[in-house]
């Protein structure tokens, strides 16, 4: 039975409960609403709870569990003869994992029967040729350790998938009677399902900070791997970025000062841009613009924020690039050799990053207490002369805060920059030259089909991981830095 | 007889430093103001009472022009400092407000040193030459405000940590700073404890000497003790004005007296 019947029958369950729950409430009342301590519908609610929110734990438990407990049976069963020279345990089980699928999905076309499929031996069938007949990917030939412990892997996902769902089934019935049975006229139902309400709410959250650790757990370890492979001092320090794909990535020279070097300057570029165009709009925006121009203006200026990277790349590629090389190419100033630059992707980086700066800044400025400007005018001071006396100096901490937020993104973005600062990792003055960023150089790392085990693909672990800690520094710089602004005038 | 009565009013008219004449104000389709007229005697202390939202803090905004930074309101009629037409075209309503200063209801210091605080008008319009004569007016005018004593050894200390009297006076200081001629308060002491308040009005009385004070109040007691003319308002009319002791000993409105006597308002 797919996953898919099981929620639904367990969905089932809690609204059968539901009803029955609230039909017993009423009863127990004798048909009377006021003797219920709380509304029908609570009760109805406190039995639906009971039996849908345990079973989807367990489930989830479950699934969880499973694969590891599966994994770990099979991979006893490997002996460390079938793994071959350069290759690694788990490298094999992933092969286990993609025969046994293989298998599942042969049977499931009836290009080979289910009694084949458990007792086939890979020494006397030609189980590849089978497969590869059946139109399954294969990538190498599954010799008999690999079909044995796949045939294995296969009986035991089956069992644990049909254990699985009788037990979730019987969590769920086993919580709708255990809330039935307590559910009387005297019963606290409301208060119940306010305690329940919070538990989802707690788990919603958990699950986004679960999420967060788990995603750095992964950079952590497969950061951890790359530097088994290649030592943490060329990587950090190296001003050559040269990888080589050929030979396992043996010979390739992997320094990231280039990488970030170009994603510095690409940033200052865009922020250079961003940060003066978007913070006098902010100024016009929130000091000077009338109520009308402001309900015009504003959302327009917003809708540059939801204009997808990708779009602003072709912009840079097809419109900034060739405008810029008309300038300062060979035509003009001639210090451009190509419409991919430095420049280019600053620049339209910038462009992205001006609703960011003014909408941010705009908040800040607004939360400027209008006391403040009261005062100033009340000296008999201009409107320029509050903005810059006045208001920006109070406003000061959360502005620099929200260009260290658009920093962060500017860091963060990919797609401008492959579209159009090129891929050339490079360490240069000139604005004019293709540089690459840390982002671009990850997408090239992984799009390859360079072998997850090699210090080429798990650079990218790397790169990443080395962002990440640049930019949550900035972040938290930005965030302490808006917090203590906060605390200023409450 | 005729031509007495006139001759004293003209008397009356130069005299008095400020004078409104028919000042009408709307916010959008609000008739805040109707037909104020009110004559306000140079140096003394002249405080606007009334219930609240019957115009008393509008028409006080109206006298340096600080309703201009609202885009909806607009004003009709006369008001004349020293005889000249503040809403004529010719007169710049920044300049107006260096010579009109303004106290609010909340102490607003700026997030800036007690000094740069002071200094913030006397910088905008130049007033001083050199940093001895800036460091002239920041320590006189926190003198004349009384606050030197208690701040003069940490000038450089943020203006917003400071007690909200001590920020209140700080923000007299401020207004101080550029010379006024005039000082409007607007309920200068609402957000104030008693002590800090008694601190407060005993500067006004001292500022009288040197300034057209005009003071906002919600207490009538306040009123009674710093002001000696006094103005009741109600919805927007100005019912009543004269002496302060005339006002609340023997008002001649019945609305007056309905308020000063606590039946309303």
């Amino acid at each position: 039975m797919s996953l898919f019947w099981l929620i639904l029958i367990v969905l089932a369950i809690a609204v059968v409960g539901y009803v029955l729950g609230r039909a017993r409430a009423m009863s127990s009342a004798g048909g009377e609403r006021s003797a219920l301590h709380s509304l029908p519908s609570y009760y109805g609610a406190n039995v639906a709870m009971k039996a849908a929110v345990p079973a989807f734990l367990f489930l989830i438990v479950w699934l969880l569990a499973q694969p590891f407990y599966v994994n770990s049976e099979i991979s006893a069963m490997i002996p460390d003869s079938a793994i071959s020279e350069g290759s690694s345990r788990g490298l094999v089980l992933a092969e286990v994992r993609r025969a046994a699928r293989g298998l599942d999905n042969a049977v499931a076309s009836d290009a080979i029967t289910e009694d084949f499929a458990r007792n086939a031996r890979a020494d006397f069938n030609d189980i590849t040729a089978r497969l590869k007949e059946a139109g399954q990917i294969v990538t190498s030939d599954i010799t008999q350790p690999v079909l044995r412990a796949a045939q294995r892997y296969r009986v035991l996902t089956a069992a644990g998938n049909l254990y699985m769902t009788i037990a979730v089934i019987l969590v769920a019935i086993v919580g709708a009677l255990w809330a039935l049975r307590e559910t009387n006229a005297q019963f606290r139902a409301r208060n119940t399902v306010e305690k329940g309400v919070q538990a989802i709410l707690i788990a919603a959250a958990s699950i986004a900070i679960l999420t967060t650790i788990g995603i750095v757990l992964s950079l952590v370890f497969n950061t951890i791997e790359f530097f088994k492979l290649y030592p943490a001092a060329d990587f950090f320090f190296g001003v050559t970025w040269s990888p080589s794909f050929s030979g396992r990535g043996g010979s390739s020279e992997l320094g990231i000062i280039p990488l970030l070097w170009g994603t510095f300057y690409i940033s200052f570029v865009a922020l250079a841009v961003a940060v003066p165009v978007g913070l006098f709009a902010a100024i016009y925006l929130s000091e000077y613009a009338g109520p009308r121009v402001r309900a015009v203006a504003k959302p327009l200026l917003e809708i540059l924020a939801g204009i997808p990277t990708i779009v602003y790349g072709l912009f840079a590629l097809l419109t900034v690039g060739p405008l810029l090389l008309s300038a300062f190419g060979d035509n003009g100033f001639g210090i451009m050799k190509a419409g991919t630059a430095v420049m280019t992707a600053g620049l339209v980086m910038g462009i992205m990053l001006i609703p960011f700066v003014s909408s941010l800044s705009d908040d800040i400025i607004n939360a400027v207490p209008q006391a403040m400007r009261d005062g100033s005018y009340g000296l008999g001071a201009t409107k320029s002369e509050t903005v810059k006396k006045v208001i920006l100096p109070a406003a000061l901490p959360g502005i620099v805060g929200a260009i260290l937020l658009a920093a962060s993104r500017a860091i963060g973005e990919t797609m401008i920059v492959v579209l159009g600062a090129g891929a050339a990792a490079r360490l240069s003055l000139n604005p004019f030259e293709a540089m690459t960023t840390v982002t671009a150089k990850i997408v090239s790392q992984l799009t390859g089909d360079a072998d997850f085990a090699s210090p080429v693909a798990l650079v990218a672990f790397a790169l990443g991981m080395t962002l990440f800690v640049v930019t949550l520094g900035l972040n938290i710089v930005a965030l302490y830095i808006v917090r203590k602004y906060r605390e200023q005038y409450d | 007889m005729n031509e007495m009565a006139n001759i004293e009013q003209a008397i009356e008219m130069t005299e008095s430093k400020i004078s409104a004449n028919k000042v009408q104000v709307y916010y959008g389709d609000t008739h805040a103001i109707k037909d104020v007229d009110i004559e306000i005697q140079p140096r003394s202390v002249t405080s606007f009472i009334g219930p609240s939202g019957c115009g008393k803090s509008t028409f006080l905004r109206t006298i340096n022009r600080m309703n201009d930074t609202i885009d909806i309101c607009r004003v009709e009629g006369s008001i004349r400092i020293d005889g000249e037409d503040i809403y004529d075209p010719k007169v710049d309503p920044v300049q107006l407000r260096a010579k009109v200063g303004m106290v609010f209801q909340k102490p607003n210091p700026f997030p800036k040193s007690i000094y740069d605080n002071i200094a913030y008008g006397p910088r905008i319009h130049g007033l001083a030459r050199n940093k001895a004569e800036l460091d002239d007016i920041v320590s006189s005018s926190l003198q004349k405000a009384g606050l030197w004593e208690e701040v003069k050894n940490r000038l450089d200390e943020p203006g917003t940590g400071m007690s909200g009297g001590q920020q209140q006076r700080l923000c007299i200081a401020r207004a101080i700073a550029v010379s006024p001629e005039v000082i409007l308060m607007d309920e200068p002491c609402s957000a104030l404890d008693p002590i800090a308040t008694a601190k407060v009005e005993e500067l006004i009385d001292e500022l009288r000497e040197n300034f057209t004070i005009v003071i906002v109040t919600h207490s009538m007691q306040q009123a009674a003790r710093v002001s000696q003319r006094t103005a009741f308002f109600h919805l927007g009319i100005l019912v009543e004005e004269g002496s302060t002791q005339d006002i609340f000993t023997n008002p001649k409105d019945k609305r007056t007296q309905d308020y000063i006597t606590g039946r309303f308002g």
